[in-house]
């Protein structure tokens, strides 16, 4: 084929959850930047979250197991770093889906994700891992993690 | 060896020694909190280490980036010697890296405008990273300052002794110039001014004395270092030396 079938890449990427918060997807978490097709093969562009992500190998790995199980083998994947990874790529849908699992999702005002409450505590600028940081309700007394704007 | 080589190692060899000392701390923080914290930071600088290397052995077309890591010895390494200094207590962590963060913000905005697109890409990438770990290190700067009286004693202290190690940021020689002309790099001693800013408002908050401009210490764009730098290395080095083929 001689475009190739782009969409069915996004389609087989859309199935590859984030190693940490499975509840989304690497495209939603906003990762791929692009998918282009160049003399017979898929060129898939990833972007790191943070740099130091131990996830980010994890989740090359797994994109690339998925190709190959949707038997998939003339594809390279490319690091970019520009434009740098942002949480504004993120859709309100993505960020309900990261509500639902009990992470408050990046918004400037932070809400608390069991009873919505914005009366709430910093416990740590540092979470868990690089994009979280944690936090106290005040109202339920809930700890929970932030994904934070960056 | 390449200009362009050489000062990546300059950049990423800071990014690479300061990350290690960091993950010194894991495990032993003073809190769960700060050692998620510092484990984090460390994270973040490994992170951009790792970047810049595999820039670097792009740029050579023969070591691995794992190569330019494990392979060098103390002298082929041009961190700045402040990344190498010891752990010591809680604040000498916090003020040699409220100092270096503070530095490391001015070095990589500027550096972003680079002609040379890689570094760019990742210095834009940097900059949110540095400014969120420069937060950090400031606050626990004034928190410690504006302390008890054991910990202003303390963290004065620190400051005191660390101070010498920051008229490295701002040398320029032979290479930077040539860096510089070719608008890769950057003109080191024009960050001093904005830096100067940074560290009066902080201390002032903190209620600490900034030391006087003294004795500096030198030598690390030449490969000279503090006898801590062999240590760092044998730890850090030893497996990838000890069993030249492992894969992990």
């Amino acid at each position: 084929m001689q475009n190739g079938n782009i969409d069915k890449i996004w389609n087989i990427l859309e199935s590859v959850p984030d190693p940490e918060i499975p509840v989304i997807s690497v495209v939603e978490l906003g990762v791929i930047r692009k998918v282009e097709f160049f003399e017979n093969n898929y060129i898939i562009s990833v972007t790191p979250t943070y740099s130091g992500c131990p996830a980010l190998k994890t989740f090359q790995d797994d994109i690339k197991a998925q190709l190959r199980e949707n038997n998939i083998h003339n594809f390279h994947l490319e690091i970019v770093y520009k434009p740098a990874w942002t949480t504004d790529w993120m859709t309100s849908k993505t960020k309900q889906k990261l509500k639902d699992y009990g992470i408050s999702p990046p918004e400037k005002t932070i809400e608390c994700p069991q009873c919505n409450s914005t009366n709430i505590e910093l416990i740590s600028e540092f979470g868990a891992t690089a994009c979280k940081s944690m936090h106290k309700c005040v109202d339920c007394l809930e700890p929970f993690e932030h994904f934070k704007c960056i | 060896m390449q200009d362009l080589e050489k000062y990546i190692l300059r950049i990423a060899d800071s990014s690479l020694i300061l990350s290690h000392r960091l993950s010194e701390w894991c495990s032993k923080g003073p809190t769960l909190e700060e050692d998620i914290a510092i484990s984090n930071i460390s994270l973040d600088l490994l992170g951009r280490a790792n970047s810049l290397l595999e820039y670097c052995s792009k740029v050579n077309g023969n070591k691995s980036a794992d190569d330019l890591a494990f392979k060098r010895d103390e002298r082929e390494f041009y961190n700045f010697q402040i990344c190498e200094l010891e752990n010591g207590h809680f604040g000498d962590t916090i003020i040699r890296q409220f100092l270096f963060d503070s530095y490391a913000s001015l070095f990589f905005k500027k550096l972003s405008e680079s002609k040379d697109e890689t570094l760019s890409a990742i210095a834009l990438k940097s900059i949110k990273e540095i400014n969120y770990h420069l937060r950090h290190s400031s606050n626990w700067v004034i928190r410690l300052g504006d302390g008890t009286k054991l910990s202003k004693e303390k963290i004065q202290d620190s400051l005191n002794k660390i101070w010498k190690y920051t008229g490295e940021f701002f040398e320029m020689d032979e290479l930077d110039n040539e860096m510089l002309k070719k608008q890769i790099g950057l003109d080191n001693k024009e960050l001093k001014n904005q830096w100067d800013i940074i560290i009066n408002e902080t201390l002032e908050k903190a209620k600490l004395n900034r030391p006087k401009d003294g004795f500096m210490m030198t030598g690390s764009k030449k490969g000279i270092h503090t006898e801590l730098l062999g240590k760092i290395l044998s730890e850090m080095q030893y497996i990838p030396r000890a069993y030249p083929d492992a894969k992990w």
